[in-house]
């Protein structure tokens, strides 16, 4: 029998989420172009969405049900998924590259004594050998890599490669396995989500403010924009150490890598790091006074002016054509 | 209690990456280098401690590379750390291997609490925290933005996507630091003078072989210049019909 790849999938408060499927289709790539045997491994409690996996193209599926798993917990969770690999002498665990993937990848990889490939954001097996792509400084520079060890363990970066639904799916079956007591030593006990706000790490659409928004009062029109778009908001650097804004919204090589569909850089003059950051986007728009600003030059469109008066105008036909 | 701080010496943020002529790393000529900006929140919070405790808490800085990474001990030591330990090897880039001789020191050093950055700002990698603890059999917490230590007890409130996790576990552990969980203090004068009687001891080490190789570094495809629509909000009904037609993304 082939060996075997497993796709560790994550849920969050019982759902699947999306980066899950894109794990789906990356292993099933992975198990045809490396001749191994593919499986979905997934550990919580009720899952509601776990049938969803085979239109991926996984059919054959392992669930490790516990109660205290139905929320994260770094111990438990790499004492389950490491054991399963042990078991199953499984050579690949492919996980997406979510903060729970990166938190929980290395812990199984000393587990199992496998190296350890993460944010790959192209996974290459063509040649029989599989070469990871992966960005560095931030996306400065990217590299090629190949894992020398025999267990591999390998995190893909959310939103880059593709979930595909396959034709025909089989019908999945689901093995659940109750875990007995499990390692609690390290685990979540709460929740404190955002307010409501969209988190820039999972958004398709950022906006973005930097100084050239001249004050944090004028920050809501960065809001307004987003929502009127449905979007989340980003922030530079220089605006955070002002404390203008959280952390949480910084955009950046010391905040977050992100590349959405479309990012707008509202007042924002494009520092070598904050391009690292987003130069990866689909779409970029830059609005900023300075037309020699280096924003200019990743954006696909610019307008070469006020943000101030720019932006509500921009609203307003946004709103516009989206009533019609 | 002996708390280790974990720290790297990698390129500062606003350098522009070259390719060296290996083809495979950074080309070094030109980049100034700094102490990663996450070990400084790593740094700041051992420091923390050990005033909170008000005991004989040391704090131990270990670095794995070359000489120069004395720059950023020195650093750490300047802020307050108390001892310096340099595990020196020119092969310093797989993190397997860098988290088992940091794990064999903090292990022979008796270390309870670890501090890390969250990930290098070179490698981006994030990893070696959670590396060093399943090798030392410790508990982790990573991407750490709050933390609470009392006796035996941690507490911490790690950053995820779209809020924050409170998490609990128990010493001896591994806390991977973030933006947000302090403001690192400067070195004062008097820090940077007494950082330069300071020891740091040299370690010589040989890592384990390569897990993941390099195969080659390149730079991505430059994008193509865009267009400047305007210079007012008279621009703004052609944007929004653009990024309805052409790029279709609203």
């Amino acid at each position: 029998m082939a060996n075997k790849i497993l796709a560790v999938l994550e849920q969050r408060e019982g759902i699947l989420k999306k980066s899950a499927f894109e794990v789906v289709s990356a292993v099933r790539n992975l198990a045809e172009q490396l001749n191994l045997e593919p499986e979905a491994v997934v550990v919580g409690d009720n899952v509601s969405n776990i049938e969803e996996i085979a239109v991926y193209g996984l059919n054959k599926i392992v669930q490790f049900k516990n109660t205290d798993l139905a929320d994260y917990s770094s111990s438990g969770y790499k004492e389950v998924v490491a054991g399963y690999a042990k078991e199953t002498d499984a050579d690949y665990i492919i996980l997406s590259n979510t903060a729970l993937g990166k938190d929980l990848a290395p812990r199984i990889a000393v587990g199992i004594d496998a190296g350890c490939m993460i944010d790959c954001i192209n996974l290459d097996a063509t040649s029989g050998e599989l070469i990871a792509t992966r960005p560095i400084y931030a996306g400065k520079a990217l590299i090629d890599i190949k894992c020398n060890t025999a267990k591999k363990v390998i995190t893909i970066r959310p939103n880059v490669i593709k979930a595909q639904p396959v034709e025909n799916p089989n019908s999945p079956t689901i093995t659940v396995k109750e875990v007995t007591s499990p390692n609690l030593k390290t685990r979540v006990v709460e929740f404190k989500k955002s307010e409501g706000k969209l988190d820039v790490a999972e958004a398709d659409i950022i906006v973005s403010g930097g100084r050239g928004m001249k004050a944090p009062e004028n920050f809501h029109l960065i809001e307004e924009l987003a929502e009127s778009l449905g979007g989340a908001v980003g922030a530079s650097r220089a605006v955070v150490d002002a404390g203008w804004r959280s952390h949480r919204e910084q955009v950046g090589q010391t905040g977050k890598t992100v590349s959405p569909t479309l990012y707008i850089a509202c007042g924002i003059s494009g520092a070598v790091q904050h391009l690292a950051g987003m130069s990866s986007s689909k779409y970029i728009v830059a609005i900023n006074k300075d037309k020699d600003a280096p924003i200019f030059t990743v954006a696909d469109y610019g307008i070469a002016g006020d943000t101030l008066e720019v932006i509500p105008a921009l609203i307003d036909e946004i709103n516009k054509v989206k009533s019609n | 209690m002996k708390i280790a701080v974990c720290v790297s010496h990698v390129p500062d943020t606003a350098t522009k990456v070259k390719v060296g002529e290996n083809g495979k790393t950074i080309d070094p000529n030109g980049v100034t280098y700094i102490i990663n900006p996450y070990d400084e929140f790593a740094v700041e919070e051992a420091l923390k401690m050990k005033e909170k405790l008000g005991d004989n808490s040391e704090i131990i800085v270990i670095s794995v590379g070359s000489d120069k990474a004395k720059e950023t001990i020195r650093k750490a030591l300047a802020m307050g750390a108390d001892t310096g330990i340099l595990l020196k090897t020119e092969n310093d880039n797989d993190s397997i291997g860098i988290a088992k001789v940091l794990s064999n020191e903090i292990k022979s050093q008796g270390c309870e609490l670890v501090f890390c950055g969250k990930q290098s700002v070179d490698y981006d990698n994030t990893i070696t925290g959670q590396l060093i603890a399943e090798m030392l059999g410790y508990s982790c917490i990573t991407v750490v933005v709050k933390l609470d230590i009392d006796g035996n007890k941690v507490k911490a409130e790690r950053e995820i996507e779209g809020g924050r996790e409170v998490v609990e576990s128990e010493l001896p552990t591994v806390i991977t630091a973030q933006k947000g969980l302090n403001e690192p203090r400067y070195a004062s004068l008097k820090g940077i003078m007494a950082a330069k009687k300071k020891t740091i001891e040299e370690k010589p080490v040989e890592l384990s072989d390569k897990t993941i190789e390099v195969l080659n570094m390149y730079l991505p495809e430059p994008k193509k210049p865009g267009r400047i629509l305007g210079t007012d909000s008279s621009a703004v009904p052609e944007l929004v019909k653009l990024l309805r037609e052409e790029a279709k993304v609203i």
